[in-house]
């Protein structure tokens, strides 16, 4: 188990060389190796999404990828979207219709909207709910969550 | 300033506020218990028992203790320092259990800690699990609850003697002679299993000791900060001021997250011992077998009315089954009680009697979950009323109209001795039908019936006490004091304003509904005001945040202590605007003399007081500061109705509920926004409680559900888009007007969606006296109900 192999992961821009424990999931990865603390893990068996990451521009569940199997991509979290002070408009969206209330599902919540809104029309609500099936929120019973994500598609977060 | 221009001006409360608390979360700053990091820390990993009813013979840890990076193992042995906790009760006919951190002697059931693991890192804690070896004797399983209370069943507690922890009757006139005169009486058995909270965000604490002072920090995912420093104190034997507990962003937590639990004092226990910061994260499974779960009754009930549809007389008898502990601080009273104390619901009944009795199983034990016994209480009530409807023809509208308590009968002492005060039962039908159109969904259903589609429309009308205070208890005979709520506000040397507070939120959005309070009455600007909550050190006595209390209590105490050092600072600013205090306006972050430009801002002010030499006479100069403790004594009534409708796919059963509007009187609004949060998700939690969220055991207490593929939570595709109505009658008995709403989402809708499904079925004569309503369960009562036609 003591292994290590040697990666090289670009994350939010930066690329890091690291050498991993060939076990180590991503999501611990990113969150102990490298401190990016804002993705976070649910249920560490792929049902809830709430580690969503991008991984070569596609979402992905970085509980069930180990960090050597990331080895050579380009990751995304949500630390690579706006700051504090300068939200994105994804961001500024869900602020404005309060479509989030622990925040603990929102780091993938945004990062699948992210993914969702680049590669689909979305032309209908229903079209949102089904894309976001994949990621569960206790809190909010999705409707802000839905409505944040149809403002962007039409070009009015606000 | 006339009275015409104060009404005039922008109010913080009740506008619609964005959040506090969003940036820092929506850019992945938030700092939940897992994200802290602490140097040299240890990681714990639980092995747990995998029998539910068992005598622990032998532990064999030697095999873990050498494993790689394992640092310390325990059993129950080696904590035999820490005092074991029990929830007490006033309560006559209650035995209570004792808790400790880990199981000593016996296992109750599948998840209870048996050994701790300490591990420099999780993944060399997880690799040592399997090098333990127990020997245990299996002992006859306690899991039907209705077996538990029998005489002669085995026990889980042979020091109480019983297998019944509760037992308790509520009663008033003489129910048997009402019901035995009563010309229609309506039915049945109802069962409403057992639920989960799961919070997205699994339970965790991180111990860190500092051992030159003795003193714990303890930062946990957690409601309930203050009683867990409490109960830490009493178990460690170390005083209040030697223990913290931080409860820093909580990722949810609807109860489940509002107790003490045995893991918490072990990493405390394991911190001390070993001198370095000891972490525990929850895993998903851990989450769903060892958290404390929700419901769980059985209910056997009967509903006797007059001709006319008017209620006569109510019975009922409940077994609640409670799990394996009763838990601490709540007791095992605190779920099935409140549903005989609730079931009248907001009907004017005379006649009533509520049994129930609280059954010790080997399974998790049961605790707070959103609703606390009025998810099922009102699931029973309402389907009862719609039974009764059926019975007489009556419209379910009409009969509601015709049994919910008036405005004038108000205030309306419940059958149980609960009181509502001023709130608006009827006022919440009308206009959830009104939003819905209930008229015109009736025509349509004509129309979908004469096709033979399966269409239905699902009322449920109740009411709950929220912000309760200090003449009642949250669970029935806890003998903690959970009414008051303290506020201390203060203004710095730099200008700065901290308000802090005993309560913890953990998505609520309190950081920023206690800040429009404060602001408001302090004159302050919003953005100004930084709220402290969710830390034992911030106030000398604080709980936290269950109970729809937050708003209703820290807000009270919020708008006496403001007040209190907004006179303080008008008092200074008198001094330098050289102005009667009279004459002053606090608004915005300044003090101004009221019709002149002349003002002097809040920063002016503390300098003055503070910093500055010779400004002000010694007098003037008390620090710009005030503690205030708000009680609302009994607390105030929350009403709503829920109309749900359904549409049945006649060949998958598939539920699919279409359209759900919410009518609810919570009072003056501090935040439309949240509110409206707030009730989103509570009922998105109640239609999972309807209709896919149960908790399963085998018969020998496997559980079957330890996995989000098997515990169904409903996506974004199961809720529909919801109507909210919002009846802003402000509360009598609360400072502010405010009434808690933060449970109410999840006590209506699933009696709302039982409703509907029925009404859908109503040509083939099918009650849903079952919850969850899965396709299966559906399927024997359409083949049962096909069956009965044919003979």
């Amino acid at each position: 188990m003591s292994k290590t192999r040697d990666i090289a992961v670009t994350v939010n821009g930066a690329r890091y060389e690291r050498a991993v424990e060939p076990r180590l999931l991503l999501a611990d990865f990113l969150r102990g190796t490298l401190g990016l603390t804002g993705t976070h893990v649910g249920c560490e068996h792929g049902v809830c999404g709430a580690c969503t990451v991008l991984v070569d521009g596609d979402s992905m569940r970085s509980c069930l990828m180990f960090a050597v199997q990331a080895d050579g991509c380009k990751v995304e979290t949500v630390e690579s979207l706006g700051r504090i002070g300068k939200l994105n408009t994804l961001q500024e969206s869900f602020h404005e219709h309060h479509a989030l209330q622990c925040g603990f599902c929102t780091p993938g919540m945004l990062m699948t909207a992210t993914d969702l809104l680049q590669k689909y029309p979305l032309a209908t609500d229903n079209d949102i709910r089904d894309g976001l099936s994949g990621n569960l929120c206790r809190c909010t019973g999705y409707e802000h969550i839905v409505k944040a994500i149809r403002a962007v598609k039409n070009g009015a977060a606000r | 300033m006339t009275d015409a221009e104060i009404h005039a001006r922008p109010k913080i409360v009740g506008a619609r506020v964005k959040r506090t608390e969003d940036p820092r979360l929506l850019t992945g700053l938030g700092s939940y218990t897992d994200d802290r990091q602490a140097a040299r820390v240890l990681h714990v990993a639980f092995r747990r028992s995998d029998q539910s009813h068992a005598r622990i013979r032998a532990i064999d840890c030697e095999a873990a203790r050498a494993a790689p990076g394992v640092v310390a193992v325990l059993t129950a042995d080696d904590l035999s320092g820490v005092t074991p906790l029990v929830a007490t009760s006033r309560m006559a006919n209650y035995y209570a259990t004792p808790i400790s951190p880990l199981a000593r002697g016996k296992v109750r059931y599948v998840g209870e800690p048996v050994v701790g693991i300490v591990a420099e890192s999780r993944y060399h804690a997880e690799d040592a699990l399997e090098l333990i070896v127990i020997d245990y004797e299996p002992l006859p399983v306690v899991i039907d609850a209705e077996e538990a209370v029998r005489d002669g069943a085995p026990l889980l507690h042979e020091d109480a003697g019983t297998n019944v922890l509760v037992a308790r009757e509520f009663k008033r006139g003489d129910v048997d002679a009402a019901m035995e005169a009563a010309p229609v009486r309506v039915k049945g058995r109802f069962r409403m299993h057992r639920k989960t909270p799961v919070a997205m965000e699994p339970r965790a604490c991180l111990a860190e000791y500092d051992a030159g002072r003795d003193a714990l920090t303890l930062h946990s995912a957690t409601q309930v900060p203050g009683i867990v420093r409490d109960a830490l104190s009493a178990a460690l034997d170390l005083p209040g001021h030697r223990i913290r507990v931080v409860a820093p962003d909580v990722g949810g937590g609807f109860g489940g997250k509002g107790s003490l639990y045995p893991e918490e004092i072990f990493v405390c226990a394991a911190a001390r011992r070993l001198a370095r910061p000891v972490k525990w994260t929850s895993d998903r499974m851990e989450d769903l077998t060892c958290n404390s779960q929700g419901f769980d009754e059985i209910i056997d009930a009967e509903l006797g009315l007059d001709k006319d549809g008017r209620a006569l007389a109510l019975r009922a008898d409940v077994i609640g089954d409670v799990g394996a502990y009763s838990i601490y601080p709540w007791t095992a009273a605190l779920e099935p009680v409140q549903v005989v104390s609730f079931l009248p619901g907001p009907y004017r009944i005379q006649h009533y009697r509520g049994r129930v009795r609280a059954a010790a199983t080997s399974k998790a034990p049961t605790g707070p979950y959103r609703g606390v016994g009025r998810p099922t209480s009102t699931f029973v009530m309402e389907r009862l009323i719609d039974m009764a409807a059926a019975k007489t023809g009556l419209d379910a509208k009409e009969i509601r109209l015709r049994n919910l308590v008036s405005a004038d009968e108000l205030p309306y002492k419940v059958a149980s001795g609960i009181v509502w005060d001023k709130s608006g039962f009827k006022e919440c039908l009308n206009a959830a039908c009104e939003a819905i159109g209930y008229g015109a969904l009736r025509a349509k259903q004509e129309e979908a019936r004469a096709k033979g589609l399966w269409f239905g429309i699902g009322i449920a009308s109740y009411a709950e006490l929220t912000g309760i205070g200090s003449r009642i208890s949250v669970a029935p005979g806890m003998p903690i004091n959970t009414g008051t709520e303290t506020a201390n506000i203060r203004i710095d040397s730099t200008g700065a304003i901290t308000a802090a507070f005993g309560v913890a939120s953990h998505g609520q959005g309190l950081e920023t509904t206690l800040a429009q309070i404060v602001a408001e009455h302090l004159g302050a600007r919003f953005e100004d005001v930084r709220i402290v909550q969710g830390d034992s050190a911030a106030v000398p006595g604080g709980t936290g945040t269950y109970a729809s209390r937050s708003l209703v209590l820290a807000g009270g105490a919020a708008t006496l202590a403001a007040r209190a050092v907004r006179e303080k600072v008008l008092n200074a600013a008198s001094h330098l605007l050289e102005a009667s205090a009279a004459d002053l306006v606090a608004e915005d972050g300044k003090v101004s003399v009221a019709g002149t430009d002349r003002s002097v801002t809040f920063r002016e002010v503390a300098r003055a007081v503070y910093s500055e030499m010779g400004r002000l006479p010694p007098d003037a100069r008390d620090e710009l500061a005030a503690t205030k403790t708000y009680d609302p004594v009994f607390g105030t009534t929350t009403s709503a109705t829920h109309i749900a409708t359904v549409e049945i796919d006649p060949e998958t059963y598939e539920i699919k509920v279409d359209r759900f509007a919410v009518a609810e009187d919570c009072g003056r609004l501090v935040n439309p926004l949240i509110v409206d949060g707030q009730v989103h998700g509570g009922v998105a939690q109640g239609i999972g409680a309807a209709l896919y969220e149960e908790v399963v055991y085998d018969d020998q207490g496997q559980i079957n559900t330890a996995s989000l593929v098997d515990y169904l939570v409903p996506t974004a595709c199961e809720i529909p888009s919801m109507q909210v109505v919002h009846l802003e009658s402000e509360s009598p008995t609360t400072l502010g007007g405010f009434r808690g709403m933060g449970e109410g989402g999840t006590i209506g809708s699933p009696a709302a969606v039982a409703n509907a499904v029925t009404d859908a079925l109503a040509p083939l004569g099918i009650d849903i006296n079952e919850l969850p309503i899965t396709p299966e369960r559906l399927f024997r009562l359409i083949e049962a109900a096909r069956a009965r036609g044919k003979t």
